[in-house]
């Protein structure tokens, strides 16, 4: 009892945010540093290719951890942090998206909707793209507001579809070795597995009005 | 004899002139940066490559080939680094770090199938075939990156005409070597070892189709398929089978690693076509190593001159 005490009190304090918020820029500052040093390996493009496409899949599934957490510890306090992870998924996938559109398109979106048109590996990377976009959009109090919180709720449930276009995308890529995109693949599943049971159980003894206005 | 071994020259000696190599790169790589990222790579280089220990050999004497391109080289620290070889593992970088214990010595090249005179090979009785010649091509990745490395070896159809073909014999398969204690990595690769690969008779025989045994004026580094590879240097890069053991004259088409994996991606012929997308990405462009921006793709790899007539009449897009 006195742990799950504490335990809230660091999920609740304002220091924790400002943690959580320098660790999620690591990677982005990690990157920036190897671009200065000239550490970006033989393919450097390729490079950050990887890194944003890997986070954005990371940052996509530690969002989908908030509501599992939240239910099985009991500590609502974790709510603070999702809007957070998502608009850091989000970050990581724009600069995922210019690594595209410079280096490989060379800024021409006629090249680039022509790819996206022919090549299923990116048009299901662009759709991904293209569904967090409004999520990022209407993350702010005011929008969550202006829906409502139910509509904005189902809005928001486009994360899935996003995360699992993303994986796909990835998988698609890959050539032979599938260990890394499966591995994705199979954690996305397990938390998209985990909400299918819970909602399940709690639904019919709710009724629409009393539902958490957030069960993303 | 033209070939000099176990010369005076180590390992040591070429490192200056590849870290030279780099600097050019580097600066064409990471415009952005000043002197402290030099210094940075620089530091890192040189870590790097006194991690990098193997049994090198220098060739000297090499014929300079017509089949030189003129165009910039890749560093040898880039064409060594960055490598699809997945008996060592599937990132590029694995080959460098997992490759170096490889075993190229004793060697043996077996050469059999529909042939009158099958024989075996030693690595040093087969680089004494020929004159060993320095040939700079261009080398283009499936994957849309390319290089241009100066290879060294002669043309395969010196080789191939030691021997009597039967009048069966329609294509040539070729082998690379397996183990897998020295290739633990091999299980993680998703394709089936050993590695196989496969040309139709006239396209071994055409003077581009280079038997290599070095690169940069040494023998192969493990990484890049020490000690015997093929080039196509007008197919995609997984045609250009490594660390060879057989060679095979056969009537049938050979069965071929990546199109038995996945056929609708990597056909036999696997010439590179900027035309024919591969299912899930297009070929139009690639990148060079070292640049930022990708570039586009020449059919055949910029060789037709010298490769197109070998396909008169056929369908491109179905033989792919």
């Amino acid at each position: 009892m006195r742990q799950a005490f504490r335990a809230q009190a660091i999920l609740s304090s304002k220091w924790t945010k400002v943690v959580v918020f320098l660790l999620c820029l690591t990677p982005f500052l990690m990157l920036i540093y190897r671009a200065l040093t000239g550490n970006l390996g033989i393919n450097p493009v390729e490079t950050l290719q990887h890194t944003t496409g890997d986070w954005t899949l990371r940052f996509l599934i530690l969002t989908l951890c908030i509501t599992p957490l939240r239910k099985t510890l009991h500590q609502p306090e974790f709510i603070r942090f999702r809007r957070m992870l998502g608009l850091f998924a989000f970050f990581y996938v724009c600069l995922h998206f210019l690594t595209y559109l410079g280096p490989d398109q060379s800024f021409s979106l006629s090249g680039m909707w022509l790819d996206i048109a022919k090549r299923p590996f990116i048009t299901v990377g662009f759709l991904a793209f293209l569904l967090l976009i409004p999520l990022a959009v209407t993350s702010t109090a005011g929008w969550i507001r202006r829906l409502g919180g139910k509509r904005w709720a189902q809005l928001h449930r486009l994360i899935y579809a996003g995360a699992i276009l993303g994986v796909v995308h990835y998988d698609w890529l890959v050539k032979s070795n599938k260990i890394r995109p499966l591995a994705y693949g199979a954690i996305l599943t397990v938390l998209l597995i985990w909400r299918v049971g819970y909602f399940a159980k709690t639904r019919p003894q709710k009724t629409a009005e009393s539902l958490p206005p957030a069960p993303a | 004899m033209l070939i000099k071994k176990g010369s005076a020259l180590t390992y040591a000696d070429v490192t200056p002139r590849s870290i030279y190599l780099n600097r050019r790169q580097f600066l064409y790589r990471v415009g952005i940066v000043g002197a402290l990222a030099t210094l940075g790579s620089e530091i890192r280089r040189t870590i790097l490559r006194a991690e990098t220990v193997f049994a090198e050999s220098s060739f000297s004497n090499l014929v300079r080939s017509p089949y030189s391109t003129t165009e910039k080289q890749s560093s040898f620290n880039d064409v060594s680094h960055y490598n699809n070889f997945y008996e060592f593992g599937t990132d590029k970088s694995d080959p460098a770090k997992n490759a170096q214990k490889f075993k190229t010595s004793p060697w043996v090249v077996s050469v059999e199938g529909e042939v009158k005179n099958p024989r075996k090979y030693s690595l040093d009785d087969l680089q004494k075939l020929a004159p060993l010649e320095e040939r700079i091509y261009r080398h283009r990745c499936v994957e849309r990156w390319s290089i241009v490395v100066p290879w060294i070896g002669y043309s395969l159809s010196v080789l191939l005409k030691q021997f009597e073909p039967t009048p069966k014999a329609k294509y040539v398969a070729f082998q690379s070597f397996f183990d897998s204690a020295q290739m633990p990595q091999a299980k993680y690769g998703g394709i089936d070892f050993p590695y196989v690969e496969g040309l139709r008779i006239d396209e071994a025989m055409n003077p581009l189709a280079l038997l290599c045994f070095g690169m940069y004026g040494n023998s192969l580094p493990p990484q890049d398929g020490a000690p015997v590879r093929l080039v196509i240097p007008w197919k995609y890069g997984y045609k250009s089978i490594k660390s060879i053991v057989k060679i095979r004259f056969q009537e049938k088409e050979p069965p071929t690693t990546w199109n038995r994996y996945s056929s609708s991606e990597y056909g036999f012929y696997s010439n590179v076509n900027p035309n024919v997308d591969h299912p899930r990405w297009s070929q139009a462009r690639e990148r060079r190593l070292g640049e930022i921006f990708t570039r586009p793709t020449v059919i055949f790899n910029g060789y037709g001159d010298q490769v197109a007539s070998l396909y008169n009449g056929m369908d491109l897009k179905k033989f792919h």
